[in-house]
């Protein structure tokens, strides 16, 4: 069989668009029905229980706000921390960029869970870290673990990569001659930093943001590892629901919720940065 | 010493720190980085007194001899690595062919093409992985277990992969294939032995990280494991009641595995590169990794 011009790109995308279809947007279907419905387990059935939303919602608002908390002061500390070392690696860095490059994804090489587990071991109370910390007076009482901040540095850590490298893609395509020319028309360091080198950064900031913030906000393991009762995230409500009280329609609302939520951060802050960094070169061509 | 000496002092030590201070947060943050990976390394030689492995106690070597000598870490470690096989093989393949389409050819529903690509991307893992559950739980089949793993893990890779290999194919230049095809090659040909080889370091590249995302996958495999145990699983389930030193063994194994094909994987990649020198103003695709990846 010949194929016709026409369909030779719908014959090349098929197979992933087929899985993409069957297993990502029809379970989300499938998910959006099982948060509509009603009875108890085994015997559910579909009735536009709207309220399970609002009982959801008003039984879980703490742990709602607090992810999103965790994850934006997360995403924070992650740019403050990251950009500094994206425009090291960038413009300072010359012979060490790759070293420096793989010490930026060498975490991704060990397991996600043993990485946050050696930070239960780093922040635990007998830690040389934890005692610094005491001594600036950075860890009330000598305790981090089990408590917000030890959660927040997990997430930090964990996600870091994912601002770092999106930072370090766009200072890297920036011209060095567009710094030179403002500092020739007497910018200073500081004003050249500022209005050039920022501003072409941002679809990096933006991407990094992005990608720190999305994962973040849906994460159970740091909050199970590093924090306490007080401190579980909405990913924590919605895996016990799912796996240990099979409350379906609870956990399939609010897992939409987070979504939704996700959805509208990411939409609106497109929106005020452009679609760029999301849709990749596709918008920039 | 005068005044003016001391002032020139502080200027200088201001100059110094002006120049040098982003290299010095960078290289604190680069330590921040690699802290975890060198605790993981020295514990891994520890001899813990009871099951907890979270103070040091002493130096052994006993659990680097005895790193598969547990047989539920290892088969979950087997599984693990089937899984991330299978899932690398099928998603860069589908994956390859999605990028072929969107880079080199205009047609109706690009736009939805990609958006259908992007979500996957920008949905938080908890999401994915409880709405897979609930479409299993709806259809009751197929029984949970590697199957539906496979094809969860499938599922998030595929993002990944097109947006790697799309990355190479757009500082493509197709020229090369015009050349190929002026010299009287088929276009099977062409493909074969010119396209691929030029992309082969992106495609190579996108293989890795879906298989770093899948072996490394904890949070989707999560909902849709069922009985079977991968690695991360059986590391969550084991946290409760102690981790063994041998998991500590096993993560550097893998870490030493992963550093040795990201070399294999940056050698192909200069390699193609001296390939392509005739056009130095190409620009070339950086190492891949997910947060580059994803921001290109």
């Amino acid at each position: 069989m010949r194929l016709g011009r026409r369909t030779v790109p719908y014959a090349l995308l098929a197979p992933g668009a087929v899985w993409l279809v069957l297993f990502f947007v029809i379970p989300l279907y499938y998910m959006g029905k099982l948060s509509l419905e009603s009875g108890t387990i085994g015997a559910l059935e579909f009735s536009w229980q709207w309220s399970n939303y609002g009982d959801a919602l008003s039984l879980y608002d703490t742990q709602f706000v607090r992810s999103f908390v965790y994850a934006g002061l997360a995403t924070l500390f992650a740019l403050l921390l990251a950009y500094p070392l994206a425009y090291a690696i960038a413009f300072k860095a010359g012979r060490w960029r790759n070293l420096l490059l793989f010490a930026v994804v060498a975490p991704f090489f060990t397991t996600y869970l043993i990485r946050t587990l050696a930070w239960e071991t780093i922040l635990s109370d007998q830690s040389p870290v934890v005692s610094v910390l005491d001594f600036l007076g950075l860890a009330p009482g000598g305790h981090v673990l089990a408590t917000g901040g030890a959660v927040i540095a997990g997430l930090t850590y964990n996600f870091l990569p994912f601002m770092v490298l999106p930072i370090y893609a766009s200072l890297e395509r920036i011209d060095e001659r567009l710094i030179e020319a403002a500092k020739d028309l007497y910018a200073s360091s500081r004003q050249a930093f500022w209005r050039v080198t920022l501003p072409l950064s941002a679809p990096g900031v933006v991407a990094g943001t992005l990608l720190t913030f999305i994962p973040a906000s849906g994460d159970y393991v740091n909050a199970q590892f590093l924090g306490s009762a007080g401190n579980q995230m909405i990913g924590n409500v919605v895996q016990s629901l799912f796996l240990k009280q099979s409350n379906y329609p609870s956990a399939a609302a609010l897992s939409f919720v987070l979504m939704a939520v996700i959805l509208i951060v990411v939409l609106v802050y497109i929106r005020f940065a452009g679609s760029e960094a999301l849709m990749g070169e596709e918008a920039a061509r | 010493m005068t005044r003016g000496e001391s002032e020139s002092r502080t200027a200088l030590a201001w100059r110094w720190l002006r120049e040098h201070g982003v290299n010095i947060v960078a290289g604190l943050v680069v330590v921040y980085m690699l802290i975890p990976i060198a605790v993981i390394f020295v514990f891994s030689f520890n001899d813990p007194a009871g099951r907890y492995n979270f103070t040091w106690v002493g130096f052994t070597l006993s659990h680097w001899g005895n790193a598969f000598g547990i047989p539920e870490l290892t088969s979950a470690l087997v599984t693990s690595l089937k899984l991330a096989l299978l899932a690398t093989l099928i998603s860069t393949a589908i994956g390859t062919l999605m990028a072929l389409a969107l880079v080199r050819h205009q047609f109706l529903g690009r736009r939805a093409a990609n958006i259908l690509i992007v979500i996957p991307m920008a949905t938080p893992e908890v999401v994915m992985g409880s709405a897979l559950l609930s479409f299993f739980l709806i259809l009751n089949a197929p029984p949970l277990g590697f199957q539906t793993l496979l094809i969860a893990h499938v599922m998030f890779c595929i993002s990944f992969v097109v947006v790697v290999v799309r990355s190479r194919l757009i500082g493509f230049d197709r020229n090369l294939e015009e050349a190929a095809r002026d010299l009287g090659a088929t276009p099977l040909q062409t493909f074969r032995l010119v396209t691929l080889p030029l992309i082969m370091p992106g495609i190579l590249g996108a293989a890795m990280l879906a298989f770093a995302l899948s072996i490394d996958d904890f949070v989707i495999s999560n909902f849709n494991s069922g009985t079977t145990v991968t690695f991360p699983l059986y590391i969550f389930g084991a946290a409760q009641r102690g981790i063994p030193v041998e998991v500590n063994v096993i993560a550097m194994i893998l870490f030493g595995a992963t550093v040795a094909a990201m070399g294999f994987v940056t050698w192909q990649q200069q390699r193609a590169e001296k390939m392509t020198k005739a056009r130095p103003e190409q620009e070339q695709a950086p190492i891949p990794a997910p947060g580059v990846a994803a921001a290109q």
